[in-house]
């Protein structure tokens, strides 16, 4: 029953225009490459994604090598990647550092956040508020084609002189100004990012705002595109200090400015010959500016999809749907006043860290009435656990993991100890892996039949959640007990201390986590492409759902729907008392 | 400005911006002017950023139509305002309090 | 281009009362108040840190040119002026008439760059360039991006004193709309030199 919108007139050039009808054929690169259509765009952005999320963790699979085995050659890779990276197989600090640097910047500015927001977002969006596209198609396919570049310029960074950014993805001077090319290339790469990403956060504003469809009031939205709003604003405001700062380091590192160059400062014995008078601490504030809110960009999307999925697979309401929006939006006006609790350790007086201990506290009481609205959404349900509610049920208790580890963060007492040690990283890891790209993972599994018009198989899809679930634990969980010894973060070899020793055990149960994560991925990709052609074909509501998205055909056509969408109620009517079904779409007229 | 304002509505307009235009110049030439005094720097500062922003409120209301503009508009400026205020305050108020209470600080 | 209808691209939407252009660009200089915001901020916490400013003694109006900065202030003020006019040209029916004050608009922007140009080289000529201290790195960065944003308003406007206002023959509303978002972002830049110039000149 998957209708597709083209009619195949005579070509270009010729035939009708405008009206979404009866409009020419365009030719294989209009439609595919520079596509102006939010579906096309949505899946570019989200294969890429997924491309370098699994590059990013490919990067960090090597780490791994190195923190359970300090000193060893690798076998197989070790000679492949060359004798500076890895000088008779073992592995150079320096080659640690732009694996730690470019894990992260890779993961959250070329993973995460485009199959979050440019992916799930750019697909689903206009389809769940009813609209034919986005508000400015070719501003979007303008975002996708500068973001491209942007990651193509950061990954060649590896094959500079040097090699590529070092100095951690939070860039901080002096190293950074003083570091290898490959970070002028980070910078370069990160301003093109951002721009990409605020075009694409404008879009979003407008097409949520001015288009949606007849009976779509904001209280009929999709929890989901509540949760993308909210995270278009955190990215049209939170970015552009970071692109200030970006370009002040571009100018620090290439005109010799001194913006964050104290005077005074010596480099290998030797005095810098700069005019100093500048403050790293500079950095620090415009960079966290926009990645405190960044990290809510990380989760809002997911938590979205996790709303989708739990009220579907319950076929029951969300919980507290008006509290959620309520959370949401406090959480992303909270996220603005919270980020110096990052900077705890910088010598910063009691007021301000009393200031922004206060609002980091503040801010947890949102996320944890999200969680449990989520929680109490499960309760009493008819729950039907396909592999999108495998990943969306197990990304409560990991979220929950993750955002209590955050609280001794947060307190500036107990953070004089844990910070920048694993325990930092085992929390914030814990919120983004088994958290956001559980949730992900939930939305590619969810979503997959409305893109494609097949369904994923759902025996690969299961062995791929329970091995990634137990795997990711193992992962994670030790690292706050390495962190609470006290072992610190980007350290090359932590068996240089006493305190690394005691927990180096440790260190070898993490590694081989993530290198059965990495395995457990298999089933994913070949589930993801065999399904293409294999899958079980579906009609346009497989899911039996309930939002608008599910009223287009599977995949859609352009222009979305075959009759313009009017919603009738609320986006989670299900099992409502004395319907004939356990469902009442928004999109049909009688329930 | 509604989008469908008829052109005798826009020309009777047209006298309100010449008349912000001379405004806009006159406040440059004071500003200009008040530089000379040589102020006390407090002073001297609260000045420029008072006439500046008068300029700059005189530009937004009148040449962007700010004075008649939606309240979508209002919410999202004003919401850019709030954060634009913590942008500029608490790095500097962060980093000019030094008693860390730390030993040696 | 794009074959599908999208709605209130020219119409207001019923509710907000705007069209999507105006909610887009409105946005759009939402986020520049935070890059220049950041820009702003910096200027602040690097000159309350430093002894001096300028940092090799005098006064700023003293290491900058004053007239100069005064006449490229009025230029930008005279250049916002004419672009409103060329607005309300469009509103008004007359195309010729918008040409002429969006030629004066762009013309005008051109007058504010040959006069940067000026300013720049003399303080090159004296080899003082931003590496020098943290004052010239500041104004030429901040002048700089600024000036990064005029290059940017000169190329918008030019492109509908040209190519872009053939759509003034089929639909002039939607053309209207486009040369009103275009005067929002070049107030904007107007705006931002308000502060800009008395911050850096004359404090």
């Amino acid at each position: 029953m998957s209708v597709q919108q083209h009619t195949a007139t005579t070509g270009n050039g010729h035939g009708h225009a405008h009206d979404g009808h009866g409009h020419h054929e365009l030719p294989f690169w209009r439609k595919y490459i520079f596509s102006a259509d939010h579906k096309v765009i949505g899946i570019q952005y989200g294969v890429t994604a997924l491309v370098f999320l699994f590059f990013g963790f490919t990067l960090m699979m090597l780490m791994r090598w190195q923190l359970a085995y300090p000193g060893q050659p690798l076998p197989v890779f070790g000679k492949l990647l060359g004798e500076t990276a890895m000088p008779g197989g073992v592995m150079a600090p320096e080659f640690y550092n732009q694996l730690g640097a470019m894990h992260g910047t890779i993961m959250v500015f070329l993973g995460v956040v485009p199959l979050a927001v440019g992916g799930f977002g750019n697909f689903v969006v206009p389809l769940q508020i009813g609209a034919p596209d986005m508000a400015f198609p070719r501003l979007n396919m303008a975002s996708y084609w500068v973001f491209l570049p942007g990651c193509v310029l950061m990954v060649a960074s590896f094959f500079l002189e040097g090699g590529a950014a070092q100095s951690g993805w939070t860039s901080y001077p002096p190293l950074s100004d003083i570091a290898p090319p490959g970070q002028t290339a980070w910078l370069f790469a990160m301003v093109l990012i951002i721009t990409s990403s605020l075009l694409g956060s404008i879009n979003f504003i407008v097409t949520i705002v001015q288009l949606r469809a007849k009976g779509l009031s904001f209280w009929r939205l999709p929890f989901f595109v509540h949760a993308q709003l909210v995270t278009a604003f955190l990215l049209l405001l939170a970015f552009p200090p970071l692109e200030a700062a970006s370009v002040l380091q571009i100018m620090d590192r290439l005109a010799h400015t001194s913006f964050f160059l104290p005077s005074g400062l010596v480099v290998s014995g030797e005095p810098l010959k700069i005019a100093g008078g500048g403050n790293p601490l500079l950095w620090q504030h415009l960079f966290w500016f926009l990645a405190h809110p960044e990290v809510y960009v990380l989760i809002l999307p997911a938590m979205g999809i996790v709303a989708e999925v739990i009220a579907n697979n319950t076929r029951k309401p969300l919980w507290g749907y008006r509290l959620l929006v309520y959370s949401v939006v406090f959480l992303g006006f909270m996220s603005f006043i919270v980020w110096a609790h990052h900077m705890f350790m910088t010598g910063m007086g009691t007021t301000m860290s009393t200031f922004f201990q206060i609002t980091t506290m503040i801010i947890s009481i949102p996320s944890v009435i999200i969680l449990t609205c989520f929680i109490m959404s499960l309760y009493g349900g008819n729950i039907r656990f396909t592999t999108p509610m495998l990943f969306a049920t197990a990304f409560l208790p990991m979220f929950a993991i993750g955002g209590l580890t955050g609280l001794p963060l947060g307190l500036t007492a107990s953070d004089i100890y844990l910070h920048d040690t694993f325990y930092v990283i085992g929390h914030f890891h814990y919120v983004v892996a088994p958290g956001t790209i559980f949730g992900l993972f939930a939305g590619v599994y969810y979503w997959y039949p409305k893109a494609t018009g097949r369904k994923l198989n759902e025996t690969l899809g299961k062995l791929h959640f329970w091995v990634s679930f137990v795997a990711i634990n193992f992962i994670f969980m030790p690292m706050f007990f390495q962190g609470m010894a006290g072992l610190s973060r980007r350290l090359y070899d932590p068996t240089i201390y006493a305190h690394g020793r005691g927990v180096q055990a440790l260190n070898v149960v993490i590694s081989w986590g993530a290198w059965t994560l990495a395995l457990a991925q298999i089933p994913f990709i070949i589930n993801f492409f065999m399904s293409l052609k294999r899958g079980a074909r579906v009609a346009e509501n497989p899911w039996n759902a309930t939002t608008l998205e599910w009223a287009a055909p599977s995949p859609p056509g352009h222009g979305n729907f075959l009759t313009e969408p009017v919603v009738y109620r609320e986006p989670y009517e299900y099992s409502v008392p004395g319907q004939p079904n356990d469902y009442s779409p928004q999109f049909r007229a009688e329930a | 400005m509604a989008e469908t304002t008829e052109h005798e509505d826009v020309s009777k307009h047209m006298g309100k911006y010449y008349v912000v235009f001379v405004a806009l110049l006159c406040l440059t030439a004071v500003t200009v002017g008040v530089s000379y005094l040589h102020l006390k720097r407090p002073l001297a500062i609260t000045v420029a950023l008072i006439i500046a922003s008068v300029k700059a409120g005189l530009v937004a209301a009148v040449f962007m139509h700010l004075i008649s503009e939606r309240k979508v508009i209002y919410a999202v400026l004003i919401l850019t305002a709030l954060f634009f205020i913590v942008l500029l305050a608490l790095p500097n108020l962060t980093t000019f309090e030094h008693h860390s209470g730390m030993p040696g600080t | 281009m794009s074959e599908t209808a999208i709605p209130y691209m020219v119409k207001p939407h019923p509710v907000t009362g705007i069209p999507n252009g105006k909610l887009g660009i409105w946005l759009f200089l939402a986020s520049e108040v935070m890059l220049f915001g950041a820009l702003f901020s910096s200027y602040v916490l690097i000159r309350t840190g430093m002894p001096h400013w300028p940092p090799e003694g005098g006064l700023s109006s003293e290491v900058l040119n004053v007239p100069l900065g005064t006449f490229n202030t009025a230029v930008l003020i005279t250049s916002s002026i004419t672009m409103v006019l060329a607005w309300a040209s469009c509103k008004m029916g007359s195309l010729p008439k918008f040409r002429s004050w969006m030629g004066a608009t762009v013309f005008l922007a051109l007058v504010f760059l040959v006069v940067k140009y000026f300013e720049y080289s003399d303080k090159f000529h004296h080899e003082h360039f931003p590496s020098h201290d943290n004052f010239y790195a500041v104004y030429f960065v901040l002048t700089g991006l600024h000036g990064l944003h005029i290059v940017g308003g000169i190329i918008v406007n030019t492109y509908l004193l040209t190519a872009g206002s053939k759509m003034w023959q089929t639909d002039p509303e939607h053309f209207t709309n486009r040369v009103e978002n275009a005067g929002l972002y070049w107030h904007f830049v107007d705006l931002v030199w308000i502060f800009l110039f008395p911050s850096l000149y004359l404090l």
